[in-house]
């Protein structure tokens, strides 16, 4: 059962991120919002790369008494969840240096207030 | 190994590779002079569409291409990065570079006054990178990678007038619903590795079982790609984006948009093509069911779209709306033929869908550099400030004349040969649904014929008295697409036979893309 812990995170953690970046009024909590999803796709992506007595793939630093390359373990998930990071870091600075030019432009960081676009 | 055959084995990775390295070099190039810097860009997008039509040849000639990274052969294909190339990809990388080689050479003399040029074109060679990576890549987190590069380039591209807060607004709107998109994407992505322990989309659909985490998977795929695409209930950033973007940034921007469209193709027909004609229960086929949602939401795009379009008065949101019913025709097309698979006017539809792909590209593609003369020349956006233009404007007016034509699907121009199959094939299945399509089509052309009457004909406005005809640049770029538009009305056949119907072909046939990587082990 406990394991399923992460996985419910996960879950809670794409929720609530939808949750603040939809329903909430302020920019800077919906940026908030948007990385906790990236949050919560990572931390999915990492627990489904975890094996029970896995072993880094590096053949020189092998611990003693492994048999590989049964426990050697595969290291896509985590190369995924690195490169899902670099671009998460991208996307976030992007949003906040918008936020500020909206603030700059508005003097507000409320989206009802904001809204020019809207037919 | 001669040059030639050295090039086209190594094509798929220099399509990507020319745009990307000539986007880091720009700024270094445009140190030098600002029109080395316009050379430069031009002649590397004209390279990129030198090589893509080698790669083309080859590709309608023998079948799918498939390029592995960091390998001579497919050996060990879980653990590999792999491009796979048929007839679909390259049709919608011709219709990109189209785009992308028309926009670099409108935005010659539309981005001349501007500063921030040198970023302007290292967005924009991005953007045409990860365009083109998503239609050529093979491997489903590799497609996710093209896809949020897209959403940060076209985000930045799309507040690149930033003094304006309208282009802010839209670009922020675009970053949260692609961001949160794209992140989607990744979680749809993490179920299917967990299964299935693969990233290749041939490797995928092999394997694919369709049990209740693949339904998940489906509903994300098709909900965030038909909402990067402009289908209906999450269009709304589009109108915003393609109107307050510059227009030459629109093609490109477009480009992506159409990108995303061929992912849903490629989603469906080979990602779940073995699963497609299963039923799920009361013995509804899982076609149907994707068939009639998508149907569902193109005659929503369409109505929306139009409904819209109609009580706009600026012009570049205007055109905005109707490229959201345009989107809308081509997914009712598509629906169309994934709900009637396996009879002949699916077929057809099918190609009507993709067809308009290529149309919808030109027409709103036209308009939207139209609009751009117009702003360029009179610094204007509503339609209520500007009139009479037609006397100064000669070869504006008539390319903007063609673009209405072709948009609201007249005969002698393209947007009837598309049109055509689609409403001949939807018919086939309901009516009614045709006769919507129709009837909106028809709308469309009173829209356009209203802004004819009130930008171009009419009195002469005073303070408009001294505006000159766009730059010969702009009118070489409209005169390229309004060519090409008269060409494809005219021989429609050609088109048809050569790219369209090898492409619908590659999608119906998807055990041929499974086969080339999968049998190669």
């Amino acid at each position: 059962m406990i394991e399923y812990i992460p996985y419910v995170a996960v879950i809670c953690m794409i929720f609530i991120g939808l949750y603040a970046a939809i329903f909430r009024r302020n920019l800077i909590k919906m940026v908030i919002g948007i990385t906790i999803i990236e949050s919560g796709v990572n931390l999915f992506l990492i627990t489904l790369g975890y094996r029970e007595g896995g072993v880094a793939p590096i053949y020189t630093s092998l611990p003693p008494g492994t048999t590989y390359p049964e426990q050697m373990v595969l290291p896509v998930p985590q190369a995924l969840t690195l490169t899902s990071i670099v671009i998460g870091v991208a996307v976030l600075a992007l949003m906040l240096s918008l936020v500020m030019h909206i603030y700059r432009k508005y003097g507000t960081l409320d989206v009802q207030k904001i809204r020019r676009l809207k037919e | 190994m001669t040059f030639l055959d050295a090039l086209l084995f190594h094509s798929p990775a220099l399509i990507i590779a020319i745009p990307l390295l000539s986007a880091f070099l720009m700024p270094l190039v445009s140190r030098i002079h600002g029109k080395l810097r316009n050379i430069f860009a031009v002649s590397m997008i004209g390279l990129t569409g030198c090589v893509i039509g080698v790669l083309a040849t080859d590709v309608l000639a023998n079948g799918p291409r498939v390029y592995i990274f960091g390998a001579q052969d497919i050996a060990l294909p879980l653990v590999r990065i792999l491009f796979e190339v048929d007839s679909i990809s390259i049709f919608m990388a011709i219709i990109t570079i189209l785009l992308a080689f028309i926009a670099v050479i409108y935005s010659w003399s539309f981005m001349n006054h501007q500063d921030g040029l040198d970023k302007y074109y290292t967005l924009f060679l991005l953007l045409l990178t990860s365009a083109l990576g998503m239609e050529l890549t093979g491997d489903v987190f590799n497609f996710f990678v093209f896809l949020e590069i897209s959403c940060i380039t076209s985000c930045a591209l799309i507040a690149f007038w930033i003094d304006e807060g309208e282009a802010l607004e839209a670009a922020f709107k675009y970053i949260v619903i692609s961001s949160v998109g794209a992140l989607f994407v990744l979680f749809a992505v993490g179920i299917l590795y967990a299964q299935y322990n693969a990233l290749n989309i041939a490797t995928l659909a092999n394997a694919l079982q369709y049990s209740f985490l693949d339904k998940i998977v489906l509903v994300l795929f098709l909900v965030v790609l038909g909402m990067k695409a402009g289908l209906a209930p999450m269009h709304m950033w589009l109108p915003d984006a393609y109107g307050r973007a510059p227009p030459s940034v629109t093609l490109i921007i477009m480009s992506a948009t159409l990108a995303s469209f061929y992912g849903i193709l490629r989603v469906v027909f080979t990602l779940y093509g073995n699963v497609l004609t299963t039923s799920i229960r009361f013995d509804l086929p899982l076609n149907t069911i994707v068939g009639w949602v998508l149907i569902a939401l193109a005659i929503v795009s369409i109505l929306i779209g139009v409904i819209m379009a109609l009580i706009q008065s600026d012009f570049m949101r205007l055109i905005g709306y109707t490229a959201v019913a345009e989107v809308g025709y081509m997914f009712l097309a598509v629906g169309t033929g994934i709900a009637a698979l396996g009879t002949p006017y699916a077929t057809v539809a099918l190609q009507g869908g993709i067809f308009h792909v290529l149309n919808d590209a030109l027409d709103i593609g036209l308009l939207f550099l139209v609009a751009g003369a117009i702003y360029y020349v009179t610094k204007k956006r509503s339609l209520d400030d500007i009139g009479g233009l037609a006397r100064n404007m000669k070869f504006t007016t008539i390319f903007f004349f063609i673009g209405l034509l072709a948009v609201a699907g007249m005969p002698p121009l393209n947007g009837f040969t598309s049109k055509f199959l689609i409403y001949e094939s939807v018919y086939q299945l309901n009516p009614i649904l045709s006769i919507i399509a129709l009837l909106c089509s028809i709308l469309l052309l009173a829209i356009f014929i209203k802004v004819l009457y009130a930008a171009f004909l009419g009195p002469q406005l005073p303070d408009l008295k001294d505006v000159k005809e766009a730059p010969r640049s702009m009118l070489l770029a409209m005169g390229c697409f309004a060519a090409l538009a008269i060409i494809i009305g005219l021989f429609p056949n050609l088109f048809l036979d050569t790219l369209v119907k090898p492409a619908a072909d590659a999608l119906l046939n998807h055990a041929q893309y499974i086969t080339t990587v999968v049998g190669g082990i």
